[in-house]
């Protein structure tokens, strides 16, 4: 029964993984950027959502309000460091999103503190008891709104015509251009949407689970490790792999003790490396 | 430092250091702060093997650096050794880590390398954490009082900084020999162009991860000469993130795959480190991490190849300097 328990709470944070990791991939897969600062977007959703607490603002403006917020900030940072950056040495990539992550997290140690923080009590706490299992509330609705956004992101990029100029631009800058869509506008709205995903998975996790400026590095991680494991620039290969790293943490805490499932899960990124670097649902990477 | 002059009169300021700090106020204060200059030098220098001249971005150097520290004490706290006996194993370890990091990340992109480095990273940090033997979250410590000469524990800075200074030359002896070598010509013909260089026939991937070896190696000696000086070593100081995130700095700074330009980097940064934990106090660090990311942030999106590279752009030719004297410094890269 625990087990079971101890299931279902995973896979509802592997579809929250699953969402942030959409954004991570997405700008993967549009132009060959690691973003090292991804799990900072989503450690500031967090904070988006205390700060809408403290503006007196319900619950139901969390993740909206994150999503706008995490919009713009990825939209200005392409604008201002990336666009450059990417026509410069492979240094310069790696470090300017390197560099972005240690600002972004010690800024929020130096406002926020290193304290941990929960959102105070609203209509979404409390638990539902449901076919013998106890779910948190919060957790379920965080879970089941990641699956669905996940989701709504897949479909916008292969189902709908915004989402097939970003593929034209990630397939062939040039060529797109030529067909009248415009790269840099593209590549502004990517950096945006990945960083409002980031947010808003953020956001959905700040009503279910107490965070600190440190979890942005474990977040990054995470990130990192479903990517690697989909598969680079896979969307669905990401929103499997999400769920997989959830179940795996989750099981991991229960069966061999809480302290090592981070331990268990950046042990597979580096089996992923050695045995299958392409992924679950990735083309060869070389 | 360009031109034979520009060197010379640096290694003789660093060699008289000391003893010109000895006649100021605040002597023991300085000569520290010297050590921890040239500490953070070979650290950086060691990053910048395989960050700067061969391109290929780890983001974890904290690993070796930590190995080193860590199995300096190790040997110490578990048999009773001198901490200079670890280091043998230290090397050993770190080089045997950096393979198992390179065979596999190597084959790939290079973005592939900078990630594995960080989880790694964060793994071994991990493991050590919750390692009874290596004193867990708490950290060991090395011999209080020194059982002999061999244990190398001195009140004053001095000696460290004489023994940093002979390493640092070491490092930068076997650093600027490599750049002269077919092995240097490899690694930079790798970072122009990957592809470019694997059609020309250089062996991309074992020079790779020789290149990361002997980074790695390097960088536990940093991480020994560390345990040796400071005595004590916690999964914080020796193998977290902000380690590695001091070597990128120093050596970005200054100016990745330069010779000269991690020095150059860690003269500049450790004096300025100390002036504002000094001002700011407690927080101050935090503040500095704040500004550390700024920099790194804007030296990617201005001037990626550091100090060196803006020398050589905006002062050097004022200087009207013939081509041969600063080709040692920075061949055309």
């Amino acid at each position: 029964m625990i087990l079971l328990q101890a299931t279902v709470s995973g896979l509802l944070l592997g579809a929250v993984y699953a969402l942030f990791s959409c954004g991570l991939t997405l700008i993967w897969g549009m132009m060959n950027f690691i973003n090292f600062a991804h799990g900072e977007f989503v450690m500031l959703g967090m904070y988006a959502a205390l700060l809408a607490t403290w503006a007196g603002l319900g619950p139901a403006f969390f993740a909206p309000g994150a999503a706008i917020a995490l919009f713009a900030l990825g939209a200005i940072v392409y604008l201002g460091v990336i666009k450059q950056v990417m026509r410069g040495p492979m240094l310069a990539q790696i470090l300017s999103s390197f560099g972005l992550a240690l600002l972004l997290r010690y800024t929020a140690f130096f406002v926020f503190k290193s304290d941990f923080r929960t959102l105070p009590e609203s209509e979404l706490s409390g638990t539902l008891h449901l076919f013998g299992l106890y779910i948190a509330r919060a957790q379920l609705l965080a879970g089941a709104a990641a699956a669905l956004l996940a989701f709504a992101m897949h479909m916008l990029l292969t189902r709908s015509a915004l989402g097939s100029r970003m593929l034209a631009v990630a397939e062939d800058r040039q060529a797109a251009m030529l067909m009248g869509i415009r790269p840099d506008r593209m590549q502004t709205l990517a950096w945006g949407l990945s960083a409002a995903s980031a947010g808003v998975a953020g956001a959905l996790m700040a009503i279910a689970y107490p965070f600190s400026p440190a979890v942005g590095e474990t977040f990054a991680l995470t990130a990192f490790v479903v990517v690697t494991l989909g598969g680079f620039g896979s969307v669905p290969g990401a929103m499997i792999a999400g769920f997989v790293i959830g179940l795996v943490e989750a099981l991991a805490a229960y069966l061999i003790g809480p302290v090592y499932k981070d331990v268990v899960v950046y042990a597979i990124f580096v089996a992923v490396l050695w045995v299958r670097p392409q992924g679950l649902l990735g083309a060869s990477a070389r | 430092m360009s031109g034979r002059w520009g060197a010379t009169g640096l290694w003789l300021a660093l060699l008289l250091f000391p003893l010109a700090a000895s006649f100021s106020g605040s002597a023991l204060f300085l000569q520290d702060i010297g050590a921890t200059v040239l500490l953070t030098a070979i650290g950086a220098c060691a990053w910048n093997v395989v960050g700067g001249y061969a391109g290929q971005v780890s983001v974890g150097h904290a690993i070796f650096f930590g190995t080193g520290a860590y199995a300096s004490l190790a040997v110490y706290t578990l048999w009773q050794l001198p901490p200079v006996a670890g280091l043998p194993l230290a090397v050993g370890l770190a080089m045997l880590i950096a393979a198992l990091i390179g065979l596999p990340t190597f084959r790939l992109q290079g973005h592939y390398f900078s990630m594995a480095t960080l989880a790694v990273a964060e793994l071994i940090r991990l493991l050590v954490s919750n390692w009874d033997m290596l004193g867990a979250a708490i950290g060991i410590q090395g011999p209080a009082t020194p059982r002999g000469w061999w244990d190398i524990v001195y009140r004053s800075p001095v000696p460290y900084y004489y023994i940093d200074l002979a390493v640092l030359a070491a490092l930068l002896a076997a650093t600027r020999r490599m750049t002269r070598s077919r092995f240097g010509f490899y690694l930079r013909a790798i970072r122009s162009g990957e592809r470019a260089a694997r059609s020309l026939g250089v062996p991309v991937r074992r020079i790779k991860l020789l290149a990361l070896m002997f980074s790695a190696g390097f960088a536990a000696v940093a991480g020994a000469l560390y345990a040796l000086k400071v005595g004590f070593v916690n999964p914080e100081s020796g193998l977290g993130i902000l380690v590695s995130v001091q070597m990128i700095i120093t050596a970005a700074l200054g100016g990745a795959g330069s010779l000269y330009g991690p020095l150059v980097g860690a003269i500049i940064l450790v004096p300025l480190q100390s002036v504002s934990n000094t001002w700011f106090g407690g927080s101050g660090s935090g503040l500095t991490y704040i500004l550390y990311g700024g920099i790194i942030m804007l030296l990617a999106r201005y001037e990626p190849g550091g100090l060196a590279e803006w020398w050589h752009r905006r002062l050097a030719p004022r200087l009207k300097r013939t081509p041969a004297e600063s080709e040692h410094v920075r061949s055309a890269a």
